[in-house]
């Protein structure tokens, strides 16, 4: 049952993944998109060596969030539209693997732009790149950003006002993941004494939302 | 045979007949209704599916046969009544009833990026059908793609992309197929194609509920036709006790506003 599970998982995935290589409708706009915000903060921001710092981190997780929606909405939505997810709802699988499979290709999706994105920041903001612990806040917060999106698009993408919706019921929720991905990443810059383990609070807040989602998500796809 | 609107009773002496067979239908639906939102589209439907069976179901639009397969497909729930399918709830046993289901609606539902046999086989998985790249290349051929099985689909012509749909919907070889207006842009050959698949489901035991607009296809295909009127079944008859111009005045008569 459990290889069944993650069989099917594996080929939704690899499903979607091959989908997204061929039509490159969801990576290029998700990339460009990230791109542009780094490089207008850069120059809106009369940028000075003591306050890159403060300004870095947050116009890393405002590039990361925005692009992120803007690739979330349209994965699950294009299912709907083509009617291609009532098609795998016909087929006996369990809609926790549709989801995990769902999020998985998100993070990916998203982590591909992160990668293309990370190393244009770094030149434009003059932040280390592999300052130590960079990548894994950039992981586990996009493992946030995607959890919480993933199930919020799906809901999303059953209504006429997809677009306007997904925002609206994304952004309160991942509030608590944002402040401590760029109060984490701005302890890297710049070390302070007694911070909060911000690592710590976005690890529970994954753990606890990938729990939630998984077990909500078969609610929220069927009728 | 008296048409009656608004009853789901049958006055014909053949299906009476048939109502009281003592082998339990493949297909049960007891007291279905489903509402969206406030509208009701199915008002308390019972009908039966013997095994082997090949039910046509009529009735003009907006009459609820699209909703009946999508709730007997599993794609929506009943918001009242029981469905059971070779004895599955369909409801409790949702994914045991799934595997048991094919289904072909007039929209294929295809991943237009992905070739023809990665389609299959992805669904394939998703069936966990065993030896899935046979199986998924021999029905290929079976529908005439065998030239275009690695081609995508968003090349394929609306018929060839209908027949590929009959491919998917056929490949876990299922018990019940649902068909919703499964003819649409399948051209003289594509009839005759799907005729041949529908007729060796039916050798096989298969049970087959489709919709049409076309009464002559149903009278030619279908072994019972059921005529739906307002969410209810207004009207069943076999096909070998019915002509054309008799289905022809039942539902003339039915779908007069």
């Amino acid at each position: 049952m459990k290889r069944v599970f993650f069989e099917q998982m594996w080929a939704i995935l690899a499903k979607d993944v091959r989908y997204e290589l061929r039509s490159k409708q969801t990576w290029t706009s998700m990339g460009m998109f990230a791109l542009l915000v780094l490089v207008i903060f850069n120059f809106a921001f009369d940028l000075h060596t003591e306050n890159t710092n403060a300004v870095a981190p947050g116009a890393l997780w405002v590039a990361f969030i925005f692009a992120s929606l803007l690739g979330l909405g349209r994965t699950i939505a294009a299912e709907r539209e083509q009617g291609s997810m009532d098609r795998l709802l016909l087929c006996p699988v369990d809609r926790k693997a549709i989801y995990l499979a769902k999020l998985l290709g998100n993070v990916l999706f998203i982590s591909v732009v992160e990668i293309v994105a990370l190393p244009v920041y770094a030149a434009l903001f003059g932040v280390p790149l592999l300052a130590g612990g960079l990548i894994p806040i950039v992981l586990l917060g996009t493992l946030g950003i995607a959890i919480i999106g993933t199930l919020f698009a799906t809901m999303a993408a059953a209504t006429r006002a997809r677009e306007l919706l997904l925002p609206i019921l994304v952004f309160p929720l991942i509030v608590p993941v944002v402040i401590a991905a760029v109060r984490a990443t701005e302890a890297l810059l710049v070390p302070t004494a007694n911070e909060p383990p911000w690592i710590g609070l976005i690890i529970a807040f994954d753990i606890i939302f990938l729990c939630v989602s998984t077990l909500t998500f078969q609610y929220v796809i069927e009728e | 045979m008296i048409y009656v609107p608004d009853d789901n009773v049958c006055h014909d002496d053949a299906l009476q007949g048939a109502a009281t067979h003592t082998v339990d239908p493949y297909v049960q639906i007891v007291g279905l209704k489903k509402s969206y939102g406030l509208k009701p589209i199915l008002r308390g439907l019972d009908l039966s599916l013997q095994q082997g069976e090949r039910v046509a179901l009529l009735g003009a639009n907006g009459t609820g046969k699209t909703t009946l397969l999508r709730v007997l497909a599993g794609l929506t729930r009943p918001s009242a009544g029981t469905v059971a399918v070779q004895g599955f709830d369909l409801v409790q046993d949702a994914q045991a009833v799934r595997r048991l289901v094919g289904f072909v609606a007039h929209q294929p539902y295809l991943y237009e990026e992905l070739t023809a046999l990665e389609n299959l086989l992805f669904f394939g998985r998703m069936y966990s059908v065993a030896h899935a790249h046979e199986k998924a290349l021999e029905l290929l051929g079976r529908v005439e793609l065998a030239k275009r099985t690695r081609e995508r689909v968003s090349t394929f012509s609306r018929g060839q992309i209908q027949r590929l749909a009959w491919a998917r919907a056929l490949l876990h070889t299922p018990h019940l197929l649902l068909l919703d207006e499964p003819e649409t842009g399948l051209d003289q050959e594509g009839h005759t194609v799907i005729d041949t698949l529908l007729r060796e489901h039916t050798e096989r035991g298969g049970t087959t509920l489709f919709t049409t607009h076309q009464l002559e296809r149903a009278l030619s295909v279908g072994t019972r036709v059921v005529l739906l009127n307002k969410g209810r079944i207004g009207y069943q008859q076999q096909t070998t006790a019915l002509t054309l111009t008799e289905l022809r005045g039942v539902y003339g008569q039915a779908v007069k506003p």
